[in-house]
């Protein structure tokens, strides 16, 4: 295993690759591939931190928690709610703040505040050659020559590995509540939740459990205006049925949400589907039988399905993509993409990684097949 | 500013390739008359100006696709063009080119409230997005300050900000899928009305490429619902480092105005002459603007308010009527305008970390010492995105060059302080040979390497973004 201190010796051990590298962060993600072990967690540090400018910037290996408790001693947060994959994927390990900007994790607030690559500004790596490339920096307008910054977030370590990631952060909150309507199906859920997105109350996170038939609306903030918008919002939805406001524990609520630990222990595959919301009941009418869970209002949904279906005949027809992110076998991780996307994702990929030593396997329609998972 | 030698073999083909092209398009649609294509000689950087060979208005994707796989074929470099309103020269022509501009491209293909997006083609403008949803409370959040006429097409390809960007984000966090065609002829869609489309951030990559890797002609865009209400305070200041402090301050206390916004002494007193304001005798103002109910905006301002009156304002202004809240806004709106009617003026974008705010002014003011120009001072403070206004005449002999150079120097000064040469109106032909203040050679050299997979043999928009000398061996 090489587990390079510095950014340089990371462009070192990559230039002096022969072989297939398989690029890790914690290894919580289930996304290892066969080849030489390089580990980034020597990378290891918060460098810059200016709570005045929003802005955050760590080497690539930082652990996710040291991340958000230096933002927490300043009442500040990352803004889309980074999912942590231990539970769902039976992974023990300390995720790391590279392999969120490697995955584009994001959770429940991203229908609010954006997934990952939208909070991110900017990315030091090193590409396949082993040369060390910077893109954006630490500043939250920068259009300055192409943007690699989104392009690097959820290349899953195809296109390089990540040295450095620069993020702008927000305010932390004083107040959150949770709106519940209860005893909604599938498609009544979605139009509540639609409406209340579609409201000026500024909804947080959006999710509906079809086992307990629990549609939930999260709203964050100073404690009068969450008081004020949950008054509101329960005006709003009053027709869909019972209305409850939980002012407590939305914490540990949202965060089972975002991990999805319903699905923790059980046996199955997991997929992860993105759709448009109003798509929402017609996937659900797509897998009967199947456990879900929806979040972003209806926009993604995971489905616990049997081992080694795919999912994606009886998904076709409806616009989006499914991931299956647990499971054994030969189907294809990712999403097939279309002729011509791919075309220019494996010509941007053999830019960046010439010798195809980089995550080996991992994304892109050829590999598909040989997922170690 | 250099540009490349036109291509004489193209120039000499004219008539054969306006021929090709007239059979494709209706012959409203190829303006080939010499007379007629000085109509796109420049955009809104006009001190460059260059007609070009000719210019299309194509009507549909499919007449996209046509014009540029003729140009493909013929070795003709294509301009793509929005409305013309960049200020980076990003639609200047070259002699040997061909402008392709979208306006006619301008109808709403969708409306979805259910899913929050709206598609339209690219030729639509800014204003005429939230124009096609206002009317059920929605609006499209992106609002760069020349949004009655810029289009969405221009707006994807600089990635657009605007002043309320601190709290929505700027065009690539509100775009949601494209239809593009590739300089070959291939149309691709990528994105649509669901989250985060699959394999690599193409979409991502797109924007903000300054029309290098294909003409987007469709866009689905996300809307949201208009806030209850919003309430800007106005807040004068004698010393920049003290309003620069505030908002500091203001940001650490948890709250997220929607815009911050700053302006210096000389553009504070030129828009007061200009548009009588009422704004206050002071060195600095910010002008901070929140949004919600009533009741929320109260919350928020008292918080903004309390921190404010730590720093020794000269004066705090909450607005408590529509009115007031537009003659707040009326000066700093009128800010470009006013400066305008006094000199002639090069406008700057850079950003810079919000903490090297008091520095970086303190060196504006040095460099205006030693150049002999003036500079006003208007821009985004939550976010750094400065906007410095260096004033010229440029009827005088080597004062347009003068001021080029010290807005380099400004430029640089950005990048030293740790942020970046420009923030929202793109790199073109203005910034581009400044490029290698901010990068390495081998950063530059992995850009350019993705051009080489969009557009290989380097015809779309080929002199903008990147140092001539690096990208000379690229172009034909």
């Amino acid at each position: 295993m090489l587990t390079p201190k510095t950014e340089s010796e990371l462009a070192e051990a990559i230039a002096a690759a022969s072989g297939p590298i398989c690029v890790q962060g914690g290894g919580t993600r289930g996304i290892a591939v066969a080849g030489d072990l390089l580990s980034t967690t020597g990378l290891d540090g918060i460098t810059l931190y200016e709570p005045g400018a929003l802005t955050l910037v760590a080497k690539a290996g930082t652990p996710v928690s040291a991340v958000e408790e230096a933002l927490a001693k300043e009442n500040q947060r990352l803004p889309f709610e980074p999912m942590d994959h231990r539970a769902v994927m039976g992974t023990s390990g300390e995720p790391t703040i590279g392999g969120v900007v490697a995955g584009n994790v994001s959770g429940p607030r991203r229908i609010q505040a954006g997934a990952c690559r939208d909070s991110l500004i900017g990315v030091r790596f090193v590409d396949g050659t082993g040369t060390v490339i910077k893109n954006g920096g630490r500043v939250m307008k920068n259009v300055t020559g192409y943007d690699l910054v989104k392009l690097m977030a959820g290349s899953f370590g195809t296109l390089g590995v990540l040295s450095e990631v620069s993020f702008k952060v927000l305010p932390g909150v004083a107040q959150v509540s949770t709106v519940k309507l209860l005893g909604l199906d599938v498609g009544q859920a979605v139009a509540a939740m639609s409406r209340a997105l579609g409201s000026p109350f500024e909804v947080s996170g959006a999710a509906h459990d079809p086992q307990t038939q629990i549609t939930s609306l999260r709203l964050e903030g100073f404690e009068a205006s969450v008081a004020y918008r949950a008054d509101a919002l329960s005006d709003l939805l009053g027709h869909f049925g019972t209305v409850l406001i939980e002012e407590t524990n939305a914490a540990q609520y949202w965060a089972a949400i975002r991990d999805v630990t319903d699905f923790a222990g059980l046996d199955g595959d997991i997929w992860r589907i993105s759709v448009k919301p109003s798509d929402a009941p017609c996937v659900a009418e797509a897998l009967p039988g199947m456990r879900l869970q929806f979040d972003w209002g209806g926009g993604l949904i995971w489905a616990l399905s049997p081992q080694e279906r795919d999912l994606r005949p009886a998904l076709a027809g409806i616009s989006g993509h499914a991931t299956r992110i647990r499971g054994d076998g030969d189907i294809a991780r990712f999403h097939p993409e279309p002729p011509a996307t791919a075309a220019l994702s494996a010509g941007i990929r053999a830019k960046f990684d010439p010798r195809g030593l980089l995550n080996t396997g991992l994304m892109g329609a050829d590999h598909a097949n040989h997922i170690h998972a | 500013m250099e540009m490349p030698n036109p291509n004489q073999m193209v120039i000499a083909n004219k008539p054969r390739i306006v021929a090709r092209l007239l059979g494709v398009l209706s012959a409203d649609a190829v303006i080939h008359d010499e007379a007629e294509t000085r109509a796109y000689e420049c955009d809104a950087l006009t001190a460059y100006k260059c007609p070009p060979l000719c210019a299309v208005l194509p009507s549909t994707t499919e007449e996209v696709a046509a014009v540029l796989k003729i140009c493909h074929e013929e070795g003709v470099p294509v301009v793509p063009r929005g409305s013309g309103t960049s200020l980076a020269g990003g639609a200047l022509p070259t002699a040997d080119c061909i402008i392709l501009g979208v306006a006619r491209l301008a109808d709403v293909l969708e409306t979805n409230y259910d899913d929050r997006y709206i598609k339209v083609q690219t030729g639509r403008t800014n204003l005429s997005v939230t124009g096609a949803v206002e009317a059920d409370d929605f609006f499209y959040a992106p609002d760069p300050s020349s949004q009655l006429a810029c289009a969405i097409a221009g707006n994807i390809a600089m990635n657009s900000g605007g002043a309320h960007c601190l709290k929505y984000g700027v065009t690539t966090n509100n775009l949601l899928g494209v239809k593009m065609v590739l300089m070959d002829g291939t149309i691709m869609e990528i994105g649509g009305g669901y989250l985060d489309a699959p394999g690599y951030d193409l979409l991502g990559l797109i924007c903000g490429s300054e029309g290098q890797m294909g003409v987007v002609t469709e866009a689905t865009l996300r809307i949201l619902h208009k806030p209850e209400g919003a309430r800007p305070v106005l807040m004068a200041f004698n010393d920049n480092e003290v309003a620069g402090a505030c908002v500091a301050d203001i940001i650490k206390a948890g709250v997220l105005p929607v815009a911050i916004e700053f302006m210096d002494r000389l553009c504070i007193e030129t828009s007061e002459n200009f548009a009588n304001a009422g704004y206050p005798d002071c060195e600095a103002l910010l002008i901070v603007e929140v949004e919600g109910s009533d009741a929320e905006i109260d919350e928020q301002l008292g918080v903004i308010m309390q921190i404010a009156r730590k720093h020794d304002p000269v004066e705090l202004r909450e607005s408590t009527s529509p009115e007031e809240s537009a003659k707040i806004w009326l000066g700093r709106k009128s800010a470009f305008g006013a400066i305008g009617q006094i000199s002639d003026y090069m406008c700057l974008d850079g950003t810079i970390p919000v903490s090297s705010l008091p520095m970086v002014l303190r060196r504006i003011g040095e460099l205006s010492k030693e150049y002999g120009l003036r500079v006003g001072n208007v821009f985004h403070a939550g976010d750094g995105n400065m906007h410095p206004l260096i004033l010229f005449d440029a009827n005088k002999e080597g004062d347009l060059e003068l001021c080029e150079a010290m807005g380099a120097d400004i430029l640089r000064l950005c990048v030293e302080a740790g942020g970046c040469l420009t923030g929202e109106h793109g790199v073109g032909i203005e910034k581009r040979d400044l490029m290698f203040d901010q990068f390495d050679p081998q950063d530059l050299e992995l850009q350019m390497k993705l051009k080489d997979v969009f557009d290989p043999k380097w015809l779309l928009n080929p002199a903008k973004v990147f140092p001539l000398s690096a990208s000379e061996g690229r172009r034909g």
